[in-house]
């Protein structure tokens, strides 16, 4: 995002009170667009417009702005704040955890108690709730609800967890790191370990959160069983493009004015903002656990359009793709976030669905499910090398503006005088 | 005039050798001070121990009325109790506006949420206007600046300093790839904030030293060698042996 005052020598400006949004053109402009997206595709749906879109593929689209918003709070974390946290997708993850066992238990207390009307002698509390424990964890051999389950009742409580977990963890864990100073590619293995941890973790049958076999048939929303998935589709799009938008702004305000200042600061001199009197670890903390619990709420609202969640998502490599969104779409510009998690993700189903028509070398025929990931490697290489700033660069060169490319490397968590305080201090 | 920072038997060693050895300094307020030696003198490391950045091993390091111990408090805390601090690599951050990077380091609460919360003061931004134009950048402060000339980052990062408002400046080596006319203006420059505050400068040019006309400490592997005037010091036999060679 642009500075806001790259005025002209000598400029003062008088102290500015319109509202955030008009200040920063760059908030308007995506706002703009992401309304003319939605109506879009609203028009174009089949609930509520002409048909041309597949409910499959509103879906996806509506998963797609969920990604975006994970990686706008991924850029802010790394891109302005210069934590490469290799581990946000767990935080996602469990968003999709906790609103997932209040779909699926609300769900299967419908059902079962659809089957127990017939009994003749109604049916206590107890025996109601066995039912329900027996149908989500038949499939894990156990019965008994675990107590990680204790609010799976309650959709306002579950709720809660999908933003306290998420935000718990982060907290603890940043607390943690930060205060022993652990930072750059340390921190990053240490984000790795967590996002691996939790992920075998869940692949246990008794971590009370049914094993490999995740939550399922998260797609049908409670109380709307009668509502065809047309209808569900839009709305949980609606719902994502306006997380996306009120993440959008949130993350925009956060990172303008002087807390923007401080938290580029740290990116780039750490050391030095620590001598101005600014507490690092605080707004380290800050940024870490606010971003996790937005990446939370993306993936309370992602689980439900995709239908199943199993610990495979929490696995490493789902937080790598995240960086990859965000260094090929370009790091410390929010909009470059979302136009990288959008374009690669797409990309990305294009050519694993088969999308993409297989090239016959004659010799070779490339078949892209297998070679999409060497060509998505190719250009996170090319991009790191070549294009620093990333798809978003582009907006740079239409602009005619020059941002001047950052001194030194663009490392994990390194200030661009590392090298020369290191010799010297 | 009564004491502000008072440092007492302190040392400190990295892998067995000894980069500060007994130290004692006294500085009070206000007072302009200038810090020399040879290389390896403990100039820097000296720095490091009184901003929290290194902790010695031994010895005593008090602040203020209150003989607050420095020693078991944070670089930010440090910094809030009014020690700024000025690099020998002049380091601002270089991909934000100068505007922006004094406004940073103006005296205001530095707690996440203050900041996050914080709305622009206009005293702010006319504060921000007087320090611009006490060092010369009142052209420059829309720039960014990365784009500066190294001598007018070593000015912004004396602006940052003035802004913080600090009770003690520690200067390391202000006048580094200065012009001579820029050299003049630095020294009026301290001398000004030098009524009102303590300023300690650390430098290796003697002429400069000698333009700041202050009380002069000599430091030579890690202790104090001579205190006194740049006349007195000089004219010190230890000196001489150090600076000319044995």
């Amino acid at each position: 995002m642009a500075t806001t005052d790259m005025a002209g020598p000598g400029f003062r400006p008088a102290p500015d009170r319109r509202p955030f949004i008009l200040r920063n053109p760059s908030v308007m402009y995506f706002l703009a667009a992401l309304a003319v997206f939605t109506l879009g595709v609203t028009l174009l749906s089949e609930a509520t417009g002409v048909g041309f879109l597949s409910t499959s593929f509103v879906k996806t689209l509506g998963k797609t702005l969920c990604l975006c918003l994970v990686a706008v709070a991924m850029d802010v974390v790394w891109g302005y704040c210069g934590i490469l946290s290799l581990g946000h997708m767990a935080f996602f993850g469990i968003g999709g955890y906790a609103i997932g066992m209040w779909l699926m238990y609300a769900r299967t207390e419908i059902i079962v108690a659809e089957s127990l009307a017939a009994s003749v002698i109604p049916p206590t509390p107890d025996e109601v709730r066995d039912a329900i424990g027996s149908q989500i964890f038949g499939v894990v051999g156990a019965s008994e609800f675990p107590w990680v389950w204790g609010f799976a009742s309650s959709l306002p409580l579950q709720l809660l967890m999908v933003v306290a977990v998420p935000g718990l963890l982060a907290l603890v864990f940043g607390w943690l790191a930060f205060r022993t100073r652990v930072a750059g590619v340390y921190l990053s293995i240490l984000t790795q370990a967590m996002t691996l941890a939790l992920a075998l973790y869940l692949f246990q049958n008794d971590s009370g959160l049914r094993g490999n076999n995740g939550l399922s048939g998260l797609q049908n929303i409670p109380g709307y069983g009668e509502t065809s998935q047309d209808v569900i589709s839009i709305a949980f799009f609606w719902a994502s493009a306006l997380a996306l938008a009120l993440g959008y702004v949130l993350f925009a305000w956060v990172v303008s004015g002087k807390m923007g200042s401080v938290v580029r600061g740290i990116r780039d001199n750490e050391a030095r903002v620590r001598f101005l009197g600014y507490h690092v670890e605080s707004y380290k903390l800050f940024i870490f656990t606010l971003t996790a619990v937005v990446a939370g709420i993306a993936g309370a609202l992602y689980y439900p359009q995709a239908g199943i969640i199993n610990p495979a998502e929490l696995a490493p490599i789902a937080s790598i793709y995240l960086a990859v969104w965000v260094a090929v779409g370009g790091r410390g510009r929010l909009y470059g976030a979302v136009i990288g998690a959008a374009f690669v993700s797409l990309l990305s189903s294009w050519f694993t669905g088969g999308g993409a028509p297989a090239i016959n070398l004659g010799f070779y025929r490339i078949q892209w499910t297998d070679w999409w990931l060497i060509l998505l490697g190719l250009s996170f290489v090319g991009v790191t090398l070549f294009a620093p700033k990333g798809i978003g660069g582009l907006f740079d060169l239409i602009a005619e503006r020059r941002t001047p490319d950052r001194t030194g490397d663009y490392g994990p968590n390194d200030g661009a005088w590392r090298k020369e305080e290191g010799r010297e201090e | 005039m009564s004491t502000l920072l008072e440092v007492s038997g302190v040392s400190v060693s990295f892998d067995g050798f000894r980069a500060i050895n007994n130290l004692s300094i006294q500085i009070a307020e206000p007072e302009l001070r200038a810090v020399i030696g040879p290389n390896g003198a403990g100039k820097t490391t000296f720095m490091d121990i009184i901003t929290g950045k290194t902790r010695p091993d031994e010895g005593r390091v008090l602040w203020g009325e209150k003989s607050v111990s420095l020693l078991s408090l944070s670089e930010s805390q440090i910094a809030r109790q009014g020690i700024g601090r000025k690099f020998q690599k002049p380091t601002v951050f270089e991909a934000q506006s100068v505007r922006e990077n004094l406004r940073m380091s103006l005296k205001n609460p530095r707690g996440p949420f203050d900041v996050l919360l914080a709305r622009g003061k206009p005293d702010d931004e006319t504060r921000i206007d007087e320090i611009a134009a006490e060092i010369g950048l009142t052209e420059a402060l829309g720039r960014r600046a990365g784009e500066l000339s190294h001598g007018q980052k070593q000015w912004l990062e004396v602006g940052m300093l003035l802004a913080q408002d600090p009770r003690l400046l520690l200067v390391d080596e202000p006048a580094a790839g200065m012009t001579p006319a820029e050299r003049e203006h630095t020294t009026d420059l301290l001398k000004r904030a030098a009524q009102t505050r303590a300023v300690v400068v650390v430098e290796h040019d003697m002429e400069f030293v000698r333009r700041l006309n202050c009380k002069v400490t000599v430091l030579h592997e890690g202790s104090v060698l001579a205190e006194g005037s740049l006349d007195h010091v000089t004219k010190n036999k230890d000196v001489i042996d150090v600076y000319l060679g044995r």
